[in-house]
């Protein structure tokens, strides 16, 4: 079984018939719809200063709580400043985040379960026990805990929704990992003399590529959620940083019944942010490793 | 009033005094104020936050006044139907030697402890030894306001003595702390630390049940001393912190009011939805928001720079702007507007940044600026507390205040526990300060412009002796007059000529409260309220 | 079996002891004070005088390790020590919060088994076809959906559509179950759908891992009703990796539901923990952190036994 899985992995190439995208795509009418929205996103957050109508951090006193309509289609928050613009502005802040803070806590991750499971002995039990003791608290409380040691902001968000997700990644790509170095062409490179490093780097993380990636579209989701979260907490980015999160924290739910645009499209852009991440996650991991489709 | 009217004819003047006296009426019929006081009923209301602990000699907090206060009576107390006036609670009477170094208080006869003793002044001398002079490791939070105190004394059981080491005008004032319970002295003897986690007074309610996180229930004191009082047959504290819930709660019936404070918003949602059957209490607030500068950093220790960030600030229309949606509005000095020692207006908009054309002031802010070599766009960063209402209004405010004199500021919003760290630290360029009292102190509240040497509550980091002097000099005055002209002249070094931090808008306190609940009058703190005894609910 | 059971009991151990001496470090990493948050954050003046008096008295001023010490002489006598915030013990303040946490962990967990296992099964039943596709969305929408802002919604509805505002304190479930429930159950709705997801997914592949089975395609071909199998063969062994999601995800429903226990203004533990990080009650926290640990190990420990008892191919030495 894991031999087989090892073929198909190290050599993929051997197996194609047609270009893997477009049979990703015919496969996966979901992931495909999921990585257009992704693809939107980006358009929205990178062109944002165009797009949006409004300055989202310009207050308007004479314009506080108006209802949707054709000046303000998302209608406008507390501070009078337009929903709709600081809904895609937040866009920004959402993907600079959720990248953010998945790349680098996938990759972190990653690193951590290779090394472990390649030394193995006194290294990997400290290790796993620390992740151990990670893994028993729900994420949230990690990132709130890390956040209250390093402080807020986007930069330290990154750092802190991270640092959560390293122990959840390095269990999973450790598990692999120890498969790998049981083969015997790390023995081998081994006996022919390979540093540890150029083993660990050469040999043994490309073979874990397929669970890195699982996890590492598993957790962007999982961090904008985390994101916004935290700064619902007041925990995130500061005022008036436009931050969907922090758009549903405050007036958004004191004066949900008077304003309900408030909460209402901040919220959606979550709910379909994360879900387009979530469905291509989905996809990405049926085609990558068979073994997990069902 | 008499020598203004002299040109009016009679015949008007008549009818004006006729239509006064018709308006008058129809007030009062509104008010209700004209019947009298129903006995009955459960008064239900909200505190936001939680007691630490219950001791009020320990605490600082409402949190812990609101629900705990009604179990207390105190020697002295704020008369909230006429604050600032202070008048007699365990005490009958009071007077002070001419040199005003001794006071003596005639104390109540048959006063009755909810345990069914009696009062006497061996329990008052108690209750001031543990503020005044703890013992051990009790901690009295406000040990400080009494330094004058020499020693309390109790020569005979209706009778306590204050002789103080030098005059100090409002002692009488400051007695009348909210935090001042007084508690029964064999009990502290036995155990100085049993009122923290529990509760027995002399108070109109007694205690029946704290359940953490969820509510707070007393019950009327069958043997309160003054009779007939309280006219509730009891009360019941809910906890809610979220503030849409507490909305709710309100526009519910669940509860009747909140004695904190709400926002302009948050008082429209509730009139929205329960239109007549509210009523909206209003006074300015002894809270507000000052921006704290670190001296220490550059170009925050020139002085061209200080100014032209208050003078960018416009209070005036700030004042209009904000209240809207937060709950700030005086426009004032370091002493409450409206307040004995309040900076009158004319003086007030000589102050930088409290000139009414803020175009002009503007022109020289950015004059200053270009003076003091500081670039168009620079970036420095405003630290504040994570705290919507009002901090985050004033925060957000001032950025775009800012923005118009061409300064690029980063709102940096952290919580309490890292922003009272990084305050200590001076880990910050600028900062929003706050302060909040229940009382008109000048020692109190022109004790962080003193000298950093001095005052540990000094943000800005600078010494200036002049300052230091000025202060001593107010608070050994005892006329009002006088001492309010050395406090001006503290103010307009401090705020203006130095600019060393500045203040930004005064607190306005906005209650809104059913109907049914009578006899409350709206005070000018968080900390005197609720007065209990002689609030009382129509059918 | 008896052997096993002790060695992986005494499994436990190190990694409370790992989480005790990791948190009490940390707590006193995150800079801020209790003494200045509980004295002056209200806007008083208090002399340093005041705040460093407080300190001593609180012990903060001792050197850590005796500190540590102290603490842990503490829970072997199961006595977690004092709040610094309340100046009560940490065991009632957190008593006063479980019942609601817990029973709000149950309902929650409750309603994700009552809307995962049906779907899950319709899903595998159907798989590929459009049925399976739907059961999909909803799942995946389930996870994306912020729980609190579900909250929000729910609250909007009830409160702007139908007037109606449920209860704003807790009342125990045997004084009043009415009044109880009608708190509850919006907020177990909204974490219970978010829950539901990941159940549904194992309920899915573990029903299609045993329909595979031989034994099920033998009972297809002795004609069984499909109902007979489904529920006597198939679900039965499909079971054991549902019950495993159930189980970890109610651990983490204690203690993890810290936004949504904000929005219902719900007097739970996460709340307790948010507030108690809020204002730096560093025994508070500890004895918070502990519970949240112990609770998640406990429940690993009863899957683990659940399996060895279960699954008579699992060996143990």
């Amino acid at each position: 079984m894991v031999e087989h899985a090892l073929v198909e992995r190290v050599a993929p190439a051997a197996r194609r018939r047609s270009h893997p995208v477009a049979r990703f795509f015919r496969r996966h009418p979901l992931g495909a719809a999921g990585l257009f929205l992704i693809f939107v996103l980006l358009g929205l957050a990178l062109l944002a200063p165009w797009i949006a109508p409004y300055d989202p951090v310009a207050n308007d006193f004479g314009a506080m709580f108006r209802p949707p309509s054709f000046r303000h289609w998302s209608g406008t928050d507390a501070y009078g400043r337009d929903v709709l613009s600081r809904v895609i502005f937040g866009a920004r802040t959402a993907l600079v985040i959720g990248f953010g803070a998945s790349l680098i806590g996938a990759t972190l991750g990653a690193v951590v379960g290779v090394v472990s499971a390649y030394f193995g002995g006194k290294t990997d039990l400290l290790v796993q026990r620390l992740v151990d003791v990670m893994l028993s608290f729900p994420i949230i409380i990690v990132a709130l805990a890390i956040v209250s040691i390093i402080g807020t902001g986007t930069d330290k968000l990154i750092v802190a929704i991270a640092l959560s997700f390293v122990p959840r990644v390095e269990r999973v790509v450790r598990g692999s990992a120890l498969g790998v170095r049981a083969m015997t062409y790390i023995e081998a490179a081994q006996v022919i003399g390979a540093g540890s490093w150029r083993i660990i780097f050469r040999h043994m993380a490309p073979n874990v590529v397929a669970p890195y990636l699982v996890m590492l579209t598993a957790s962007l989701g999982q961090a904008i959620l985390l994101e916004a979260s935290l700064s619902f907490l007041g925990l995130g980015v500061s005022e008036p940083t436009a931050a969907w999160g922090l758009m549903l924290r405050g007036a958004a739910v004191d004066f949900a019944t008077r304003a309900p645009w408030m909460a209402i499209f901040p919220g959606l852009a979550i709910t379909l942010t994360v879900l387009a991440v979530n469905v291509l996650g989905d996809s990405l991991r049926d085609a990558l490793d068979p073994r997990l489709r069902t | 009033m008499h020598s203004s009217d002299v040109g009016v004819p009679r015949a008007r003047r008549l009818a004006l005094a006729l239509v006064a006296v018709l308006v008058v009426l129809a007030l009062t019929q509104v008010e209700g104020t004209a019947q009298a006081p129903r006995h009955g009923g459960t008064l239900v209301y909200i505190s936001t936050a939680q007691p630490p602990s219950l001791d009020g000699h320990r605490e600082t907090t409402f949190a812990m006044l609101h629900p705990v206060k009604p179990h207390y009576s105190y020697l002295v107390k704020f008369d909230t139907q006429n604050y600032p006036k202070v008048v007699g609670d365990l005490a009958e009477s009071w007077t002070a030697s001419k040199d005003g170094l001794v006071y003596t208080f005639k104390i109540r006869s048959g006063v009755k402890f909810h345990d069914g003793s009696t009062l006497t002044s061996k329990d008052i001398k108690a209750t001031f030894d543990r503020i005044i002079l703890p013992k051990g490791d009790v901690v009295s939070a406000r040990q400080a306001m009494y330094q004058s105190v020499k020693t309390v004394e109790a020569p005979n059981p209706q009778t306590v003595v204050f002789r103080l080491k030098y005059a100090t005008p409002g002692f009488v004032e400051k007695l009348a702390s909210p935090f001042n319970f007084v508690y029964k002295a064999e009990i502290l003897e036995r155990d100085p630390h049993w009122y923290e986690r529990n509760v027995m007074g002399t108070g109109p309610f007694r205690f029946v049940e704290y359940v953490r996180g969820s509510h707070w229930v007393g019950r009327r004191f069958e043997d309160y001393w003054e009779r007939g009082k309280p006219y509730l047959d009891g009360y019941r504290v809910l906890f809610i912190a979220s503030r849409s819930s507490m909305l709710a709660a309100i526009k519910s019936g669940q509860a009747l009011t909140e004695f904190r404070g709400v926002s302009p918003a948050e008082l429209a949602d509730i009139v929205r939805a329960l239109g007549e059957k509210v009523a909206v209490g209003t006074a300015a607030w002894q809270c507000n928001n000052t921006v704290a500068i670190n001296t220490k950093k550059k170009p925050f220790d020139d002085v061209r720079v200080r100014r032209a960030l208050t003078l960018a600030v416009d209070r005036w229309g700030g004042s209009q702007a904000l209240s809207e949606i937060a709950f700030v509005k005086p426009v004032g000095a370091m002493m409450r507007p409206g307040g004995q020692y309040a900076m009158p207006e004319a003086e007030l908009t000589k102050l930088a940044g409290y000139g009414r054309d803020i175009a002009q002031s503007r022109q020289q802010a950015r004059a200053l600026l270009r003076e003091a070599g500081v670039p168009e766009n620079f970036s420095f960063t405003l630290k504040n507390r994570d705290i919507s209402m009002p901090y985050e209004a004033v925060g957000v405010y001032l950025v775009d205040q800012w923005r118009q004199i061409g300064l690029n500021v980063r709102h940096e919003q952290v919580e309490a526990g890292r922003y009272f760290a990084d305050q200590r630290a001076g880990n910050y360029d600028l900062v929003v300060d706050f302060a909040c009292d229940f009382i008109d102190d000048p020692d109190v509240q022109l004790l962080k412009f003193l000298s950093a040497d001095v005052s540990p509550v000094n943000y800005g980091g600078y010494v200036d002796r002049q300052l230091d002097a000025l202060y001593v000099r107010q608070s050994r005055t005892a006329d009002k007059a006088q001492r309010a002209r050395f406090v001006h002249e503290f103010e307009r070094r401090a705020l203006s000529e130095q600019a060393y931090g500045f203040y930004v808008l005064w607190w306005q306190r906005i209650i809104p409260y059913w109907k049914t609940l009578r006899g409350y009058n709206t005070t000018t703190n968080h900390y005197v309220e609720p007065d209990l005894a002689v609030y009382w609910l129509a059918e | 079996m008896t052997r096993y059971v002790l060695t992986r009991f005494l499994l436990i151990l190190p990694t409370l002891l790992t989480v005790a001496v990791l948190i009490f470090i940390l707590v006193r990493i995150v800079p801020g004070d209790i003494v200045e948050l509980r004295l002056v954050s209200g806007g008083s003046f208090v002399t340093p005088g005041v705040i460093e008096a407080e300190r001593e008295r609180l012990g903060l001023n001792k050197p850590l390790w005796d500190q540590f010490m102290e603490w842990m002489m503490g829970i072997f006598r199961l006595d977690l020590g004092l709040s610094m915030w309340s100046g009560n013990p940490v065991i009632q303040e957190i008593a006063i919060r479980l019942p609601l946490s817990l029973q709000l962990a149950v309902m929650a967990s409750l309603i994700a088994t009552a809307i995962a296992i049906p779907l899950g099964t319709l899903a595998a039943l159907h798989r590929g076809r459009w049925i399976d596709q739907v059961v999909q969305v909803i799942s995946v929408a389930g996870l994306a959906v912020p729980s609190f802002w579900l909250g929000i919604l729910i609250i909007l509805v009830l409160l702007g559509v139908f007037g109606y505002l449920p209860p704003l304190t807790f009342t125990p479930l045997l004084e009043n179950p009415r009044a109880n429930l009608a708190q509850l159950i919006w907020p177990a709705l909204a974490v219970g759908y978010r829950y539901s997801a990941v159940t549904t997914r194992m309920t899915r592949s573990a029903l299609l891992e045993v329909l595979r089975e031989d034994y099920v395609r033998t009972a297809w071909a002795k004609g069984l009703a499909r109902h007979v199998i489904l529920r006597r063969h198939a679900l039965r062994n499909a079971l054991l990796p549902v019950v495993t999601v159930i189980g970890l995800e109610f651990a983490f429903l204690i203690g993890g539901l810290v936004v949504t226990e904000q929005v219902f203004n719900l007097n739970g533990v996460g709340k307790l923990i948010v507030e108690a990080i809020g204002q730096r009650d560093y025994t508070l926290i500890q004895g918070l952190m502990l519970l949240v640990a112990l609770g998640y190990v406990l429940v690993n420990f009863l899957v683990d036994l659940l399996y060895a008892w279960l699954d008579p191919r699992i060996t143990y030495q």
